[in-house]
């Protein structure tokens, strides 16, 4: 009788981890990719990628079947990198004003239209973008690209980040203004 | 409404995550201002440009099959999939019969596995890891000294000359919130994990019936002066007993 029980928690376990193979697997590539951005480094990348994997498939059982299973995953990504040597050196360089709301902008900041600016960005390539990403603080890297990159809705980002939406939108409001920036300051070096 | 009021829901809007309504207006007022319509389209292009951007890095394909594997290593076969069903209902039976007794010590056997599967998993991540170990020398004499102060507890590593094993290295490990050593031996090719923790930080754990294999991992385990030791690797049992007689020989 006992034997069965541990063959059904064996196979239960299994089970579990085939659910979350195929849940897991067809995600990895952005995963890692994102890790990457986070970490900007190869070796780093792999390493959080592994955690997060390994953390992931231990707590699936906490995991709610049904609910946002790329939510999930990205937060204990994100959650494995604040706790690691390069996320903490990266977040503790970040200003605490970066959330501030919109009211605190620099005036006239929003209303570009033709300006040599924008113009500038819209002829930025790929490359440029990518290296204006990478200098961005991590806050803002990672509200963009879960945003534009993974397409996710406020909710999901609020969600990973563990931030209010209303954070949601005043960061990446932010984050797209310091990434035009950047752009430009790349572009006229 | 002023200009900046309206672009100040641009992104929102481009994000489409602005109430049907706002959207409806939002979408009203850049049909008849020129400035907010090119202000949006600046936004349109830098969000497509993030986008495409966004792609930089691919995974090692060497990488994604170590993960892959790892995950693999716990997938159901065939057998477990089609008739874990049927085991599952026989079982609620079963257990229903067996009563509180066999429930209680089920439980603190399947505390047990829980404790190997996670020791297995760390053991695995050291394997995989592109830095396995934080102190890295063959020396007993310099492992040994590098753990004090890490870990609240002492032991001794026996002299492994004459044996096919090989000390590779060590680092802190944590189970249970509970900070112990983990080291690390190479046989032949393989690598097998050894794990010391504090006896009464891990809960009750019985000698006999420690699982001898976990994932296919061989693991031994024994308790010793306070401290509990684990023994993990992919090598044969007769491997796994040797490494472990040395281990024990040191006291």
């Amino acid at each position: 009788m006992v034997r069965w029980f541990t063959l059904v928690c064996v196979s239960e376990e299994r089970s579990l981890s085939g659910s979350f193979e195929e849940l897991a697997m067809p995600l990895f590539d952005r995963i890692y990719n994102f890790a990457h951005w986070l970490t900007q480094d190869r070796e780093e990348a792999e390493d959080l990628v592994q955690e997060t994997y390994a953390k992931a498939l231990k707590g699936f059982r906490t995991f709610q079947q049904g609910t946002n299973f790329r939510a999930w995953i990205y937060q204990i990504l994100r959650n494995t990198f604040l706790t690691s040597r390069t996320g903490m050196k990266a977040m503790a360089t970040v200003s605490l004003e970066m959330d501030g709301d919109e009211a605190a902008l620099p005036a006239g900041t929003l209303a570009i239209a033709d300006t040599p600016e924008s113009i500038l960005l819209e002829r930025s390539d790929r490359q440029l973008v990518q290296e204006a990403l990478g200098r961005l603080p991590v806050p803002y890297r990672e509200v963009l690209l879960l945003c534009e990159f993974e397409e996710m809705s406020y909710q999901e980002i609020s969600a990973t980040l563990a931030i209010p939406m209303g954070t949601v939108m005043s960061r990446s409001s932010r984050a797209r203004r310091a990434l035009r920036d950047t752009v430009l300051q790349l572009q006229t070096k | 409404m002023a200009c900046e009021s309206w672009t100040e829901k641009l992104d929102a809007y481009f994000d489409g995550e602005l109430p049907a309504e706002e959207a409806r207006a939002v979408q009203e007022h850049l049909r008849g201002c020129s400035s907010c319509t090119a202000e949006g389209l600046r936004r349109v292009q830098q969000k497509r440009t993030v986008q495409a951007a966004g792609q930089r890095f691919t995974p090692d394909p060497a990488f994604r099959a170590r993960i892959q594997s790892s995950i693999a290593a716990r997938r159901p076969s065939p057998w477990g999939r089609y008739w874990f069903p049927a085991f599952a209902t026989a079982t609620v039976a079963a257990v229903v019969v067996a009563g509180a007794f066999l429930l209680n010590a089920q439980h603190e056997r399947g505390n047990q596995q829980q404790l190997i599967s996670e020791l297995v998993d760390q053991h695995v991540a050291t394997l995989a890891s592109a830095n396995p170990v934080d102190v890295i020398s063959t020396d007993r004499h310099t492992v040994k000294p590098w753990f004090e102060g890490k870990i609240p507890f002492t032991f001794n590593l026996s002299e492994l000359q004459g044996s096919p094993f090989t000390l590779i290295g060590g680092k802190v490990s944590y189970v249970s919130q509970s900070p112990g050593a983990e080291l690390i031996f190479r046989v032949r090719q393989h690598q097998i994990s050894v794990f010391i923790f504090q006896e009464r930080g891990l809960g009750e754990v019985r000698d006999k019936e420690a699982p001898r294999s976990a994932l296919s991992f061989e693991v031994r385990s024994w308790q010793h002066n306070g401290l509990r030791y684990f023994v993990i690797g992919d090598v044969s049992g007769q491997d796994l007993d040797k490494l472990s007689e040395l281990i024990k020989a040191a006291g």
